[in-house]
């Protein structure tokens, strides 16, 4: 193999080298529209905003190098601290949650059981549903007074909370909601299982292992990349919550669901601070690579990989 | 051997224990399903309920009467059509630049080699985590300073340089495309660009139509995009559209709100159920393989 590599190049350079150039040339044109993308897309604005970051840019005059100030100006704003803390409180509850229900989910599906397909289909519909039409339905089915969901609880004798009304309630309100979810990452760890060989379960059968053993031992190391990937998309996705806020809150009442985007909106596209909403983009970035990084890093021993 | 001990050793009992099992799985799933469906059947009955049962206790989950006057309502109120015009102008768009450019991108890295091709890939990857909030600011600076603000062309363009996503479904799936294939064409004679469009892409309508869906879908629902560019409500999409009902006189009730959101939905519902192949496809295809 490794010969005859290193053998083909030798033989072909006459009339090879035209070739291999042309396919060259021919890769980087066909690919271009990417490479183009990321520089002006991704690449350059990532650059830019990280110079603005450093400048003082409220858009109707050029920006100013200011050095660090956005970045002092974040440490000592508490609003920038409330939206930080909502959106932690956020992440930490709504993603164990949302994964471990998830899992089960998947889990009593991959059960042979009727109506398993139907099932999946409802739970990943909330998927393909919009942020919008979602929030102004929630909106009303948390309504303290008239909402279908206080009127659930209230047939067990409790009184339900303002849900979007008081600043205690209203960040579970948008945990609630996420669970509602969960379809995609269910869908995902669904096919996680049914690619788990049925024979390591009956190897496991008659080594007289239980079937709690057995879901431990065998299904977690076997979905665990799986498991992996949905943690680190639900984390990215959480830090970027906007819609829902935006409609049905606002970011109140009393900045209780001030999320981390929210604030960045306002600050970039109400107040026109350019610079410091390009300085809490940054801390953004860097808060989802740390994140995805703890992710890889704390998952290390624990990722089984088929073959590795 | 070994199913036969297995099947063997099935009792009475252990059939009892399998038969409670399930009933248990559906004592779990059963509720959780109903949870999933309410906002769905609250959406859709309640667009059917008179003006003012938003503010009627107990709520009702029937309409009563049943009433037919909230979508023309909707029509009424706002400019219902525009907007779904506009909806359809960018996501149309938004889906033929992506499926060129993720084909054209696609191809290189799953067939060509050239200098830079796996590091160029990683960092496509990579991208996939980068937020849109991050490019976000100077994106919109840019597009302010070229005068694009208030048209979709920043709702547009941006698909045509070859989203990530796509890309990444388009490269796997011409890796399973057997290579004997083009190879034959370019013995005959074929150019990159029509083994490209001529036989792999015939080939890849999975792949493509997955795309597709998901494009239309992200599009269709993206409020962000549009919340930033467009400013005269004439050019609204219906994401903002449907938003915008909530400050009209009439439109902060629940019926019309619930018509307008049972419209605005439909499309992407009717996309799933047709679909639903392809949705599943693409999730699992990104989530096993990325």
């Amino acid at each position: 193999m490794i010969k005859n590599e290193a053998l083909a190049p030798a033989r072909k350079v006459r009339q090879g080298m035209g070739l291999a150039r042309r396919e060259a040339i021919m890769g980087h044109l066909l690919a271009s529209p990417w490479t183009l993308g990321f520089l002006l897309f991704t690449l350059g604005p990532m650059v830019a905003s990280l110079y603005f970051s450093f400048c003082d840019y409220k858009v109707v005059k050029p920006p100013v190098f200011t050095g660090l100030a956005n970045y002092s100006r974040m440490i000592s704003d508490e609003l920038c601290f409330k939206s930080l803390s909502v959106t932690t409180i956020y992440t930490v509850v709504s993603v164990p949650l949302g994964i471990i229900a998830a899992l089960a989910v998947a889990v009593l599906l991959n059960q042979k059981i009727a109506g398993a397909r139907v099932i999946r289909t409802i739970f990943y519909l909330p998927s393909v549903v919009s942020g919008v039409a979602v929030s102004l339905v929630f909106a009303w089915i948390f309504n303290y007074k008239f909402g279908i969901l206080n009127y659930i609880i209230g047939l067990t004798g409790i009184s339900g909370p303002d849900w979007l009304g008081s600043p205690r309630w209203a960040l579970w309100a948008f945990i609630l909601m996420s669970l509602w979810g969960i379809g995609g990452n269910m869908i995902i760890l669904l096919a996680g299982l049914q690619g788990v060989p049925v024979s390591l379960h009956e190897a496991g059968m008659i080594d007289g292992a239980n079937s709690w053993v057995r879901f431990w031992n065998i299904t977690i190391p076997m979905i665990s990349p799986a498991l992996l990937f949905i943690t680190i998309m639900s984390i990215i996705g959480s830090f970027q919550v906007f819609t829902q806020a935006y409609i049905m809150t606002g970011g109140g009442p009393a900045y209780a669901t001030l999320f981390y985007l929210l604030y960045l909106y306002k600050n970039a596209f109400s107040w026109f601070d350019m610079g410091y909403a390009s300085a809490m983009a940054w801390v953004l970035f860097i808060i989802i690579m740390l994140c995805t990084l703890a992710t890889l890093r704390g998952s290390e021993s624990a990722v089984h990989y088929e073959g590795a | 051997m070994q199913t036969a001990t297995i099947r063997h050793g099935r009792s009475t009992r252990r059939v009892v224990r399998e038969t409670l099992g399930k009933v248990a799985i559906y004592v779990i799933l059963l509720p959780l399903t109903a949870f999933v469906m309410l906002p769905f059947l609250w959406m859709l009955g309640s667009s059917f309920k008179p003006i003012g049962s938003g503010i009627r206790f107990p709520p009702q989950f029937i309409p009563n009467p049943w009433v037919f006057t909230n979508y023309p309502l909707v029509f009424q109120t706002i400019d219902f059509l525009g907007y779904t015009r506009n909806s359809l102008i960018v996501t149309l768009g938004a889906i033929i630049g992506e499926l060129l450019s993720a084909s054209l991108v696609g191809y290189a890295f799953a067939r060509l080699r050239f200098p830079g091709r796996n590091v160029m890939f990683v960092i496509l990857l990579a991208t996939m985590m980068i937020p849109f909030p991050v490019t976000m600011v100077p994106t919109f600076i840019v597009f302010k300073i070229i005068h694009w603000i208030d048209t979709y062309l920043p709702l547009i363009v941006p698909a045509f340089f070859a989203p990530a996503f796509a890309v990444f479904l388009m490269r796997q799936f011409f890796m399973t495309i057997n290579r004997e294939l083009d190879d034959a064409a370019k013995v005959d004679g074929c150019n990159e660009l029509r083994i490209l469009f001529q036989i792999l892409m015939p080939l890849s309508k999975p792949a493509l139509t997955t795309i597709a869906i998901f494009s239309f879908t992200a599009n269709w629902n993206d409020f962000l995009g549009p919340l930033i560019y467009l400013s005269s409500a004439k050019k609204y999409t219906l994401a903002l559209g449907i938003n915008y009902l909530r400050s009209f006189r009439g439109g902060g009730d629940l019926a019309p709100q619930m018509a307008a959101a049972m419209m605005f939905s439909l499309p992407c519902i009717i996309m799933f159920f047709l679909g639903q192949q392809y949705f599943v496809q693409g999730i699992v295809t990104t989530g096993i393989k990325g």
